[in-house]
């Protein structure tokens, strides 16, 4: 039984016990413990279930690697599935619960599938379920839904908060190990700015449970000291519980520090995303153990020798009373040596090699421990617990020779550098011959802008599994002057072991049958096996990015940390090449699975997107609003008045603007002022009409064509003075039109003296309109807005009730109207003072949607409406916005290819519904027959179509083949479901088409 | 070819799989071929398999420079629809979304097709316009999709939250048949096809240059040698251009990153597809239960298969947005694939100016659902010089002006 040791644990606090619970099961644990260590101390190895076959699982690793313990964590708003036990730090009050199962962890049904797993080989779903075909659907896509997924999902919403932080470094270290803690210390003692992260709460990784001594010392005070003068140095900061989640091009990295996961009470973000830009990146990210395949390596109590290790030196923490060891190299006699130093049998040491470990071999037997060289493990028994091995010649088939009870086995196939970080960017491997493993390829890290590489690895993560300081120290040095710095630091002197040779040994034993083989498992959580691998290989799955697809190896929550290069050694093996020519798959960020609010940060609901608000917006919030977004901004589409629906709203807003007095926000209109001695030469390029011979007090409508020549944006534009414009650009599109002006400033026409500014939040507008506007500005009094005084299409500056004012004479109604802009700061007054005035006289504001209703009626086109990036301002009728004097405007060139000059493009017309109703939105008119493709030939369609509340019918414009040659034709538009609406072509224009009501 | 089934599974289980046959052969290229492919992606294996299905033209190699289906086609996150608003897009994506229907029993390969339903939601009143427009397009051209409420919405996916506060859900495009399949089933299932017509897939074969002789195409030089040929079908993707410089052409296309990502896998709570224009980012769950998330491309052209973090960013934000308790789960994997972006959006299947030269690229960020439409379509027009699937999808018209414009929907706001 695995249990808490009397003595032990160099990371736990005896004196804070913390109660959690498991399945609902009250147990207790230590500051210190993780959840796997605590669950471990309780003799609750179980910890899952595998994701294919449902097989019962412990927890193998003792880190980020861990692929098997995984848990549903916590509950309502603070719920997480797919938490490693691992790495998940204890407190009082934990809740845990294990994942994939029914009904029961012990008793789940799902383990079925154990038995049909002969059945289940790699890839079968491509194989079957094909017949009969609606079974698919029903039957066998739903089972193997229903069967996917390992924790739950969270059904509360989040009450956590995230945050990101940003920093620049010169040098960011990742890995807080020996070798990143030297790295750092060169590189701060040389003045550069260094940020150093480390995933674990605590720093020195290894070093402290491998027995490493520095400078004579055990390397905890080695740590110690190192630590607290990095802590000291202005130049340096520690984070722990950081773990560096991805580079990035050009120096950019993600670290992700878990603020709280270990603290849930405690005020604050519960994580934390850096983003960092270092010059120099060392990773210093050590090295992860490699299982070794053999005949039920997946039992719960088959673990890696390390993990034993940490367990016991970390946690006081025991896996098993009898432990057996398995290995093809010397480290894994420090699990037995560590074993049994804290009182443990270890029955045997099983060491693949038939030279055995160096002096590691003859410690372990000096304290009477049994090695057997050249042997393997031809089988594990147990079921939910491992209960004894057979052992076999490694050489041979596996036949037995012995069976040794226990209830632990500990496994090392040797180590594998931490890579991930390294890759992430472009960074290349080697595959390194005596070591077993891929390292890092010094000579093609990722390189930056400039060509140059920005990342290094040191220590282990460089494959320096010894003298791991004389690594680190060189590597800094190299990054120390890569910044342009210099360094004589030299390493701490590291006493080492020395040890034999690793042996690589893929399978256990060599000539492993079938039988064995199907039960030798590379990817713990999602059970693939050898016997896939090579099935996947057979059926000629060669690339190894293939075979990861085809047997899903690598592809669980662990990304195959443990199982990658076991799975690709047993690939290679079986095509025939080496190792190296088959390659690795790509190693892709995050380093292990970040949480999706860390990403998010802070912004989310009201604060989702920057809330563009005008001066004015408050007052419609009290007022009524029923809000629209209009890009960034939210527009009132129309005020509600008691338990009014919207329509009504419309209808009352519509016909009391017609019939008294309106007032529209229009502050969101874009505003973009262009000044400059060549700033008409440069709008006569913007617009197709003629800008450059306006003249100052002036407006005119305006278009604006993409290259392409279709039709983008509309707006009045007014001259200001002799080189000033001011263009109005529609609400969603001042900033499109702004960056497109700077556009072709910037990169066509760079030598043209014209200046924009962008100054639609600088000004309030409100539009003034119906048949009282003038009473209104004439009661408020100021300046004169008579009809001589200020005619249609002009502009005036003064002064209105007392606000310094713009007006412009303007009209999308077709109403008497002024559009008035005054500095936003006065905004609200304005409007304030606008309604008490215009009490009298009915006023009334309205919203987007009696805008919009209203224009419709005049015939005047909307952008977004009438257009759709396929339009062009022709197909509008709007020639005479053309300037034909013109050289050149954007879109020009364009509007002349066949296809634009084709006299069967749709044009704009306008349609009544012959019964009055309103046209369905978006309906297409039909013709006869159908095209090459078997579908309905349409000619024409709807592009806005309203009520009216002026005529008391439906109204619309639509786009129409030849439309303006067929008045009076009526046309079939069907609805969805296939029945007809019939609508007559019309004049667009439905309303006062002589513009009496504008102009007086 | 032996075939696939539930009984040659349990024939196979039997002697421990040991008689499964390669799905694919690996030959050595010939000397010359009736018609060669390059790119075994998707839209390149489709082809081929129709060229030999449909025109009896089965001389045919299919050249990979990587491994197969290793491009977009293994990269993309699979979603399958046909509610598109110009006529020539929606008969093509919808001939492809009927053929996938059938395609499995069609290669005797499960590509998984699974039409769980697409919801593409509105949530400005302009996308309202917009859905409704593309509704009354699709009854039309035969493609079956409704516009629907907000209640509906949540009917159909109840993790949704659809009150805003910035953008709430005013109703969505609905789909039924939309759906997603296994993106490596589709490259392989084609692929064996292919292979048991006797076509030639020949893997890590790069080609290096176009050979023609008087303006019409005679080979191709590859990493394994020089290769004849009467005609080319180039299927590269990202890679169009580099490719189309070989023949001695230019093609009004660029190469952007497009990002993706997965979540780790939880129990199925979410049985369609849901794609969010406004907030920008998409979102279903895998038969692994691993939430599947995309969102725009990047700003830069780039032939690396990454991306910048801050797309991922935006993407995840406006899922959040969208679906509250995705924030807990954690993102396992982000990757990157190159695509092929044209001016109008819309794909390039056409002659070229090199006569036997033929040209399939330009799906950009949404190809997949296209492959065997486009597959049907291109064989055709390789095989006889004429296709109404692909008339209107010709490089002339962007000399013309008769542009293609899927982007209408998301147009411009007022
Ligand atoms: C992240 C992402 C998400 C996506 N999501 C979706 C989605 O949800 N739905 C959807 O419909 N589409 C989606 N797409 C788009 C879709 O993946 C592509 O449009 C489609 O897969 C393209 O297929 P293809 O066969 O044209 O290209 P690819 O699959 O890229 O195939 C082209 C092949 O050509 C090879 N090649 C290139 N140059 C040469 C050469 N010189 N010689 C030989 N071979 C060469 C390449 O190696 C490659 O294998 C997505 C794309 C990405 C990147």
């Amino acid at each position: 039984m695995s249990t808490r040791l009397s003595q032990g644990g160099r990371l736990i606090d005896r004196s804070a016990q913390q109660g959690f619970s498991f399945n609902g099961k009250r147990l207790k644990g230590y500051a210190g413990d993780t959840l796997a260590s605590a669950l471990l101390a309780n003799d609750q190895m179980l910890m899952g279930r595998s994701f294919k076959y449902h097989r019962p699982r412990g927890v193998i690793a003792s880190g980020a690697e861990e692929p098997n313990a995984l848990m549903n964590l916590g509950a309502e708003g603070k719920f997480e599935p797919n938490a490693r036990a691992t790495t998940t730090p204890l407190f009082d009050g934990l809740e845990a619960a294990s994942q994939n199962h029914f009904p029961s962890l012990e008793f789940d049904v799902g383990a079925l599938n154990t038995h049909l797993s002969r059945f289940l080989p790699a890839g079968f779903y491509y194989k079957m379920f094909i017949h009969p075909r609606p079974f698919w659907k029903h039957i066998y896509e739903p089972f193997i839904r229903q069967s996917a997924g390992l924790g739950k999902a969270p059904k509360a919403r989040d009450v956590d908060t995230y945050e990101h932080f940003y920093a620049f470094c010169d040098v960011l270290i990742i890995g807080g190990g020996i070798a990143g803690l030297q790295a750092a210390k060169v590189a701060a003692d040389a003045g550069l700015e260094v940020m150093l992260v480390e995933q674990d709460p605590h720093w020195g990784g290894r070093a402290p449970v491998d027995g490493t001594g520095i400078d004579g010392k055990p390397a905890q005070d080695w740590i110690d000291t190192t630590v607290a003068a990095l802590g000291d140095m202005p130049n340096v900061t520690l984070r722990a519980r950081c773990m560096g989640a991805g580079v990035y091009d050009h120096g950019y990295v993600l670290c992700y520090e878990r603020l709280t996961d270990h603290a849930p009470k405690a005020a604050g973000p519960r994580h934390r995303l850096w983003r960092v830009r270092a010059k120099q990146v060392v990773t210093a990210t050590g090295a992860i153990e490699r299982p070794l395949s053999f005949a039920g390596n997946d039992i719960p109590g088959v673990m890696l020798a390390g993990a034993v290790r940490d367990y016991v030196v970390n946690y006081g923490v025991s896996i098993g009373d009898r432990t057996v060891v398995v290995t093809n190299n010397d480290d894994a006699y420090r699990t037995a040596i560590a074993l049994k130093e804290a009182g443990l049998e270890v029955p045997a040491i099983i060491d693949a090699r038939t030279g055995g470990a160096g002096a590691l071999g003859d410690q372990a037997k000096a304290l009477g421990i049994r090695v057997e060289t050249g042997k393997a493990i031809a089988k594990v028994k147990g079921g939910k617990r491992v209960t004894g091995v057979g052992i076999c010649a490694q050489a041979g088939e596996g036949s037995i020779l012995e069976e040794i009870a226990c209830d632990c086995v500990t496994m090392s196939g040797g180590w594998s550098p931490v890579v991930h970080l390294w890759s992430h960017c472009g960074g290349k491997l080697i595959w390194d011959d005596a070591l077993a493993m891929f390292r890092p390829d010094g000579d093609r890290a990722p390189t930056s802008h400039d060509g140059n590489p920005f990342v290094i690895t040191a220590g282990a993560a460089n494959g320096a599994l010894s003298d791991v300081l004389a690594d680190a120290t060189a590597q800094a040095a190299e990054v120390v002057s890569r910044c342009g710095g210099k360094t004589d630091a030299a390493a701490p002197t590291e006493a080492n072991t020395a040890e034999n040779a690793i042996e690589p040994i893929w399978l256990m034993p060599q000539g492993a049958a079938h039988k064995l083989r199907s039960k030798s498992w590379l990817d713990f959580q999602n059970d693939v096996k050898v016997s896939d691998v090579q099935l996947a290989a057979q059926e000629g799955f060669e690339s190894v990015e293939h075979a990861k697809r085809y047997t899903t190896l690598g592809m669980a929550t662990d990304q195959g940390k443990t199982s990658n290069i076991n799975g690709l050694a047993i690939l290679s093996k079986e095509l025939g090449v080496d190792i190296p020519q088959v390659g690795t798959t790509t190693f892709r960020p995050p380093y292990t699975p970040i949480s999706m609010g860390a990403i998010a940060g802070e912004a989310r609901h009201e604060i989702f997107q920057p809330l563009r608000k005008t001066p004015m917006h408050d007052w419609h919030d009290a007022n009524g609003a029923h809000w629209e977004p209009v890009g960034h901004w939210r527009r009132p589409y129309c005020f509600l008045r008691g338990d009014e629906t919207p329509e009504k709203a419309v209808h009352r807003e519509v016909l009391n603007t017609r019939e008294k007095l309106g007032l529209l926000d229009a502050s969101t209109l874009g505003k973009i002022i262009v000044k400059g001695p060549d700033a008409g030469k440069f709008l006569d390029m913007m617009y197709t009409n003629m800008m450059s011979n306006l003249k100052p007090g002036r407006c005119r409508y305006g278009l604006m064509c993409s290259e392409n020549g279709f039709l983008s944006d509309d707006g009045v534009v007014a001259r200001i003075s002799d080189d000033t414009w001011l263009c109005h650009t529609t609400s969603g599109g001042a900033d499109r039109i702004h960056a497109h002006m700077e556009e072709w400033l910037q990169t066509e026409w760079w030598d043209w003296k014209v200046y924009t500014a962008n100054v639609t939040e600088q000004y309030a507008q409100v539009a003034v309109v119906g048949p009282n506007a003038r009473k209104v500005l004439e009661k408020l009094g100021g300046m004169d807005v008579s009809a001589d005084a200020l005619s249609f299409m002009g502009w005036a500056d003064g002064t209105i009730g007392g606000f310094d004012v713009r007006v412009y004479r303007i009209s999308f109604s077709g109403e008497l109207s002024y559009e008035i802009a005054v500095p936003a700061n006065q905004g609200r007054a304005f409007w304030d003072a606008l309604l008490e005035a215009g009490e009298e006289f009915g006023v009334m504001p309205y919203g987007t949607e009696a805008l919009h209703i209203m224009r419709a009626e005049k015939g005047f086109i909307m952008i977004g409406d009438e257009t759709d990036g396929t339009v062009i301002p022709q197909d509008l009728n709007l020639h005479w916005a053309i300037s034909k004097k013109k050289d050149d405007f954007l879109g020009k060139r364009a509007q002349m290819r066949s296809h634009m000059a084709d006299p069967n493009r749709w044009k704009l017309v306008g349609l009544e519904t012959t019964d009055g109703s309103v046209l369905p939105d978006g309906a297409y008119a039909v013709g006869e027959g159908t095209n090459a493709n078997g579908q309905r030939n349409m000619i024409g369609r709807v592009t806005s179509t309203y009520h009216s509340p002026t005529l008391g019918k439906g109204i619309a414009m639509g786009l129409v083949h030849h439309g303006p040659d067929r008045m009076g034709e009526v046309l079939d538009f069907p609805r969805v479901d296939g029945t007809v609406v019939k609508a007559k072509i019309v004049d667009p224009v439905f309303y006062d088409k002589e513009g009496a009501k504008q102009n007086v | 070819m032996k075939r696939y089934s539930a009984f040659a599974i349990a024939r196979e289980a039997f002697r421990y799989h040991t008689g499964w046959e390669r799905a694919w052969r690996s030959p050595e290229p010939k000397k010359k071929y009736d018609a060669i492919i390059v790119g075994a992606g998707g839209h390149g294996l489709a082809t081929a398999y129709y060229l030999g299905k449909n025109h009896g033209i089965k001389n045919v190699a299919i050249l990979e420079k990587g491994w197969l289906g290793g491009g977009n086609t293994g990269r993309n996150t699979t979603i399958i629809r046909s509610n598109y608003l110009q006529d020539p897009s929606a008969a093509i994506y919808e001939k492809a979304r009927s053929l996938y229907e059938d395609l499995s029993q069609d290669l005797n390969y499960n590509v998984m097709f699974s039409p769980r339903g697409v919801i593409m939601l509105a949530q400005t009143e302009h996308e309202v316009r917009g859905y409704k427009r593309t509704a009354h397009a699709n009854a039309l051209q035969g493609v079956a999709t409704e516009y629907i409420d907000a209640r509906r919405v949540k009917e159909l996916c109840p993790i949704m939250h659809i009150e805003g506060p910035r953008y709430p859900v005013l109703g969505g495009l609905w789909q039924p048949r939309g759906g997603t399949a296994r993106h490596d089933a589709v490259a392989w299932g084609y692929a064996r096809a292919c292979s048991d017509m006797g076509m030639d897939i020949i893997q890590k074969c790069e080609v290096t240059g176009v050979r023609r002789e008087n303006g019409k195409v005679v080979g191709v030089d590859t990493t394994k040698g020089a290769i004849d040929c009467d005609r080319l079908g180039i299927v590269v993707a990202g890679h169009s251009g580099v490719v189309a410089d070989m023949a001695g052409f230019r093609l009004p296309i660029e190469s952007v990153p497009l990002q993706a990502l997965v979540s780790e896998p939880i129990k199925p709570c979410m049985d369609v597809v849901v794609m969010a224009n406004t907030v920008h980012g998409y979102m279903s769950q895998s038969d692994k239960g691993e939430m599947v998330i995309g969102g725009g491309t990047d700003g830069h052209n780039a032939y690396t298969q990454r991306g910048s973090f801050h797309h991922i960013e935006e993407t995840v934000r406006a899922l959040i947005e969208t679906f509250p308790m995705i924030s807990r789960l954690k993102m396992l994997r982000q990757w990157g694939g190159i695509v092929d972006v044209t001016g109008d959006r819309s794909p390039i299947l056409s002659k070229t100016p090199v006569e036997g030269v033929f040209i399939n690229c330009g799906w950009g960020t949404g190809g997949f659902k296209a492959i065997p439409g486009s597959g049907w379509g291109f064989a055709e027009l390789m095989a006889t010089g004429h296709s109404p699937l692909t008339a209107e999808f010709g490089l002339d018209r962007f000399r013309e002006g008769r542009f293609i414009d899927e982007s209408v929907a998301a147009g411009v706001a007022h």
